[in-house]
């Protein structure tokens, strides 16, 4: 089995968020970037899928040349190739076109994206990718196995879980739950070492359009302040009175 | 042209969310000079759309689409966007929805902007206010293709009544076997309560309640106020409670009217995903945990004390207001 892993390549999660050039771009001065925690999960799922049942797993990214620690990171964890599509990343459809062309020519049988990016929490590149390259589609996915072409998913539901057969080539939007939170891997020092040595290719993008563009961003209103009680009776009168909600 | 909205149901029943994009379909439809068209797939009350402005309602009477599938419920609505001319498509939020709508962006060659938390600032160039960086921040984003597609933020634009005279048709796309090469075998949901998708209110726990014995009085406390329950990440991860309730930025999204913590810090990514719910209320032993910045009410106290204290005090509170 030929597993793709898409990484997107995010803030760190603690990252506080500001914007520069009168608002019209995210300020990246001192933003430290990391794989995005849903891909995380998706490529130490892959990890499974290469020790249990022998598959190649390569990562492939959108970005540019500064996105390469993230890709080396990801060779480092374990995977055994990497492509780097040379170009900023500007919205999901662009991002699926070129991933499309990845998929396309490495005839892949699985692709794990994750469920959405934690930067511009689109969502939609693996379900736009599936719909170019026509693959079979699962997203929310929480668990993940594979026998010879066949694929049983399960997948997040509001209010509970589904199950999911259907066959490869498949694509699925991986989150929390594919592997345990205990079982995420920090690179060692000879995964780094084996990582310097792994093919990094770096691909021209084909010209595609983008579908969207970020014309301004705004940061949310300053909060007013928390108003403390000390008293339940005082509590429930304010939410029934005040703010109205029960 | 016209605007098509996607008004989903279970069990033939309309969901909150339905009247919630519709809502929204119909103000897109006033700023463009155009009506509503609605799609639903076994739906039972399909003139009710009518009392959110909707006009006319394209209704798929399909056996096979009883389970959501995402791939059928796709194309079905592409060939609805064909069918009406539709320039505008408006859809939820909720995880089944945006399960299909990149689907249907990827099918269509269209924009698609999740996350809109209020109508459009212009109709040409077409752009919208969605939330980004987990709640963090707004984009304002244009879309540029022919087709559009809105994903409306749950909750943020409400419920609105706009009353028109809808016309209810069968709708028929055709469908293949390839429609439903991905094939729903089990679904395990727990029927009758809230969902954390769905809710008004949310109740939550964190670390503070030192294990998973205690969540009798969260759950009680749910109960009473028609709420569903939810944690913080290190919660799930412990395995205290299912994985399912787990929210923040790296979990499910809150958008509810109120939001209660219980025992939580406030962690930047559990503030990320919960910070757009309307009404948030903390209790919490430290008076210096960082939720209190985010909070609009708090107590500092004992969940194991304040907590029982209210329920008591709301059981007498529905009593009275019942
Ligand atoms: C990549 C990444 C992603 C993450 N994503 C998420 C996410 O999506 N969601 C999430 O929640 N976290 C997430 N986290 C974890 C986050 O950083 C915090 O560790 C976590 O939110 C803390 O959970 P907690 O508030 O329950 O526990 P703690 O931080 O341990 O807080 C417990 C709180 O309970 C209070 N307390 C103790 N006893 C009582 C009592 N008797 N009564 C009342 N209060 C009491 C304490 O004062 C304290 O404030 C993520 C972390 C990382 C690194
Ligand atoms: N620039 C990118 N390069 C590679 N994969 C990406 C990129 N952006 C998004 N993805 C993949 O698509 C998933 C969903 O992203 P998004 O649609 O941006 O929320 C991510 O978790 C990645 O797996």
């Amino acid at each position: 089995m030929k597993i793709l892993v898409c990484i997107s390549n995010v803030p760190d999660t603690t990252s506080k968020i500001n914007f520069t050039d009168g608002d019209t771009k995210f300020d990246t001065n001192g933003v430290q970037f990391v794989i995005n925690p849903n891909d995380e999960f998706g490529l130490t799922r892959a990890m499974w899928f290469k020790e249990k049942q022998g598959a190649t797993v390569h990562v492939a990214t959108v970005g540019d040349a500064t996105t390469e620690p993230t890709i080396r990171k990801a060779l480092a964890i374990g995977a055994d190739e990497a492509i780097r599509v040379n170009a900023t990343p500007t919205d999901g459809f662009f991002v699926a076109q070129q991933l499309a062309e990845v998929v396309k020519n490495g005839s892949y049988d699985l692709v794990i994206a994750g469920r959405e990016s934690i930067d511009y929490n689109g969502g939609m590149v693996p379900g736009i990718l599936a719909a170019l390259v026509d693959m079979n589609f699962v997203n929310t996915c929480i668990n993940l196995e594979v026998e010879g072409t066949t694929a049983t998913a399960l997948r997040e539901i509001d209010g509970g879980k589904e199950k999911i057969t259907t066959s490869l080539p498949l694509i699925i939007g991986g989150q929390k739950g594919l592997v345990e939170e205990s079982d995420l891997r920090i690179p060692n020092m000879r995964g780094i070492m084996m990582a310097r040595k792994k093919t990094l290719t770096v691909v021209e993008p084909t010209t595609a359009p983008a579908a969207t563009q970020e014309v301004k961003f705004e940061k949310p209103a300053a909060k007013g302040a928390v108003k403390l009680v000390d008293n339940v009776d005082d509590l429930v009168n304010l939410l029934h009175n005040e703010a109205k909600v029960i | 042209m016209s605007i098509l909205v996607y008004t989903e149901s279970e069990n033939g029943k309309f969901k909150k969310n339905a009247f919630e994009v519709a809502s929204y379909a119909y103000a897109v439809a006033q700023q463009l000079g155009t009506t509503v068209t609605a799609i639903s797939f076994n739906a039972t009350e399909n003139e009710s759309l009518a009392n959110y402005g909707v006009s006319k309602v394209l209704n798929v009477n399909n056996e096979s689409l009883t389970t959501f599938n995402a791939k059928a419920y796709a194309n079905s609505i592409c060939q609805a966007v064909a069918q009406e001319n539709a320039t505008v498509v408006i859809v939820s939020s909720s995880t089944d929805t945006k399960f299909l709508t990149p689907l249907v962006a990827g099918k269509l060659q269209a924009g698609y902007v999740p996350n809109v938390v209020a109508e459009p600032q212009s109709a040409s160039p077409f752009t919208v206010k969605r939330t980004a960086f987990s709640n963090k921040g707004f984009a304002i984003t244009q879309i540029d293709t022919d087709i559009k597609i809105v994903g409306v933020s749950n909750n943020a634009f409400g419920v609105h009544e706009n009353t028109a005279t809808a016309t209810v048709e069968d709708f028929s796309p055709s469908l293949s076997d390839d429609d439903f090469s991905t094939k729903s075998v089990e679904i395990d949901k727990v029927v009758g309560k809230a969902t954390i998708a769905d809710a008004d209110i949310v109740v939550s726990g964190g670390r503070g309640l030192k294990g998973p014995e205690n969540w009798g009085m969260i759950e009680e406390l749910a109960d009473v106020l028609g709420a569903a329950t939810a944690c913080s990440k290190p919660v799930s991860d412990l395995g205290w409670r299912p994985h399912g309730e787990h929210v923040g930025q790296t979990g499910k999204p809150v958008a509810s009217n109120l939001y209660i913590a219980i025992g939580i810090s406030g962690a930047i990514q559990h503030l990320a995903g919960v910070s757009s719910s309307k009404v948030k209320v903390v209790i919490n032993t430290d008076p210096e945990a960082p939720f209190f910045k985010a909070a609009d009410y708090g107590i500092v106290g004992d969940a194991f004390e304040v907590v029982p204290q209210l329920i008591e005090k709301l059981k007498k509170f529905k009593a009275q207001n019942a």
